[in-house]
C-alpha cells in the first residue's frame, strides 16, 4: 500500500444545504489507508461548517475572496506555505479556478502543486462556450442561448418556447415559465453573479451527474455516474445512487479525448425517456458528493493528489453500481475560543 | 434473446425480498414472489412457453389467464424500462 505523508490544502469548506465539494474531498483523502498527510482547509468566511470539523482538519487558514486578485490570495498562500509547508492544493469551487490556474506556476515556484485544466481547457467548458464543444463532439445539447441585455433576452424568448432555464455564468439556475419571471430572474442572476446569462432549452428527463478526472492527456483516469435520487428545494442533489448505464462513462471520455482535459470534473447529463443523453453542465472540479467515488471503489481526490505530486496512480478498479449515499445534516459543538480564534487571527490550529 | 439484452437483464439485482434494482438507470422496483419468479426466468434467457411452463410447476394458477397475466408483468417491465419496448419472447 502506497503512503503518502503530503500537506494538502482543499478548499470548498462551506457545508450547508448547498455544499462546496470541500468536505467530501477531505473525507475521501483521509480515508485511503496510506494517508499520513495533514490536510489544511482553505476558506473564506469564518462561519463555514468545514472549519470547524476538528476531526477532518489539521489546521484552517482564511483566504482572500477571488474579487480580491490574485496577488493577495498568492501572498496569504506564501504564509500559508512557511507555516504548514503546504504540498497540494485542491481548489473546489467554479469561481476560484480560474485564479488558481493563473497562479500555478507561481505556486510550483513555491512547492505547492495543483492538478487543473489549462485556462483554455476551462474556458472552453464554461456555459458559454459548451454548446460549440457538443457539437464538435456530436453530444446532444440543450438548446442555449447567450444573453448579456433584456432587449436579447426578449428576442430570445421568441426562439425559446417557455418554460426554459435562465443560468448563471458560474453558479444558480432558474425555470421561468413567463417574460416577467424570466426579466426578474435576469437582473437578481446578473445582480449576483455578473453578464452573461445563460437561456438553456427545458428539458424532461432524469438527471444524472459523472465524476470523472482527465489526465491531460485526452485519457480518463477514473470516473462514476450517479443517478440524484433525492433533491433539496434548490434542486441540489442529497442522495444518489451509482449507476452502470455505460454512455455516461462514454461522454466525459469524449469530453476528455477532444480538450485533454487535466484534473477533475463533474458532467452534468439530461436522460429523456427517448433514451437521448443531453449534456447540461461541466463543472471544472469536484463535486458535492465525491465521497461516493471511495464507497464505490474509486478513490478519485487520491488520484489527483498523486497525479499532482506527479506519481502515476494505480489503475482503479470499476466502480461498484448500486453504492448509493443520502446526506446528513448535523450540529458540531464548537468553543466559542475557535471562533475568537478563526476571526482575531485568521486561521485555526487543532493539531 | 440477444446477448446485449440478456447481459443487461443478469445486471438487474434482485433481492430475495422482490426489491428490483436497475443498475442501469438507478431506478429501484418492488415486485411480489412470482414477478420475482418471472423477471429470474427472464434474466435466464427463457421464453414465454418456458416461463409459463416454470410457473405451472412452481405456483397454483388458473390456465386461462396465465399467458396475458405474464404479458402484463412484461409489459410493466416494459414500462420501467427494465426491458426495451421492442421486447419479444
Amino acid at each position: 500500500m502506497n503512503q503518502f505523508d503530503w500537506t494538502i490544502g482543499v478548499t470548498g469548506l462551506n457545508a450547508t444545504d448547498n455544499p462546496g465539494p470541500g468536505i467530501s474531498v477531505i473525507r475521501s483523502l483521509r480515508a485511503h489507508p496510506g494517508f499520513k498527510g495533514k490536510i489544511i482547509g482553505l476558506t473564506y468566511h469564518y462561519m463555514d461548517p468545514g472549519l470547524y470539523a476538528s476531526d477532518l482538519i489539521d489546521s484552517a487558514y482564511l483566504i482572500p475572496l477571488p474579487s480580491e486578485g490574485i496577488q493577495s490570495l498568492r501572498q496569504r498562500l506564501e504564509y500559508i506555505k512557511k507555516r504548514t509547508d503546504l504540498s497540494l492544493l485542491i481548489p473546489t469551487l467554479d469561481s476560484e479556478i480560474s485564479g488558481f490556474i493563473s497562479l500555478e506556476p507561481e505556486l510550483r515556484g513555491i512547492g505547492i502543486r495543483l492538478f487543473l485544466p489549462t485556462q483554455q481547457q476551462f474556458d472552453i467548458r464554461s456555459k458559454v462556450h459548451l454548446a460549440e464543444v457538443c457539437e464538435k463532439a456530436n453530444l446532444d445539447f440543450p438548446r442555449t442561448r447567450i444573453v448579456s441585455d433584456i432587449e436579447s433576452l426578449c428576442q430570445v424568448s421568441m426562439e425559446i418556447p417557455f418554460p426554459y432555464m435562465l443560468k448563471g455564468i458560474f453558479y444558480g439556475a432558474t425555470l421561468v415559465n413567463t417574460m416577467d419571471e424570466a426579466s426578474m430572474a435576469f437582473h437578481r442572476t446578473t445582480a449576483q453573479w455578473g453578464l452573461p446569462v445563460i437561456i438553456q432549452e427545458f428539458l424532461i428527463g432524469e438527471e444524472y451527474d459523472v465524476l470523472a478526472v482527465g489526465d491531460g492527456e485526452g485519457g480518463i483516469v477514473g470516473g462514476l455516474p450517479m443517478k440524484k435520487t433525492s433533491l433539496t428545494e434548490k434542486g441540489k442533489g442529497w442522495a444518489g445512487v451509482v449507476v452502470k448505464d455505460p454512455k455516461f462513462l462514454a461522454m466525459a471520455e469524449t469530453f476528455c479525448r477532444m480538450t485533454k482535459w487535466r484534473g477533475p470534473f463533474e458532467m452534468e447529463v439530461l436522460k429523456t425517456k427517448e433514451e437521448r443523453y443531453f449534456l447540461l453542465e461541466i463543472n471544472p472540479r469536484f463535486p458535492a458528493w465525491t465521497y461516493l467515488c471511495v464507497g464505490a471503489g474509486q478513490n478519485l481526490p487520491v488520484a489527483v493528489a498523486q497525479l499532482a505530486m506527479g506519481m502515476e496512480p494505480a489503475p482503479l478498479p470499476e466502480f461498484k453500481a448500486g453504492t448509493m449515499f443520502v446526506r446528513i445534516s448535523l450540529e458540531q459543538v464548537v468553543k466559542i475560543d475557535r471562533l475568537e480564534e478563526i476571526i482575531s487571527k485568521g486561521e485555526i490550529h487543532y493539531r | 434473446m440477444d446477448t446485449a439484452l440478456l447481459n443487461r437483464l443478469k445486471d438487474i439485482a434482485i433481492s430475495d425480498s422482490g426489491f428490483i434494482f436497475d443498475p442501469y438507470s438507478g431506478a429501484t422496483f418492488n415486485t411480489n414472489e412470482t414477478g420475482r419468479f418471472i423477471l429470474q426466468l427472464l434474466k435466464e434467457g427463457n421464453g414465454i412457453d418456458a416461463i409459463q411452463s416454470e410457473i405451472r410447476k412452481h405456483f397454483k394458477t388458473s390456465e386461462e389467464d396465465l399467458r396475458s397475466d405474464i404479458y402484463e408483468f412484461i409489459n410493466l417491465l416494459m414500462e420501467a424500462q427494465l426491458l426495451p419496448k421492442s421486447f419479444q419472447c
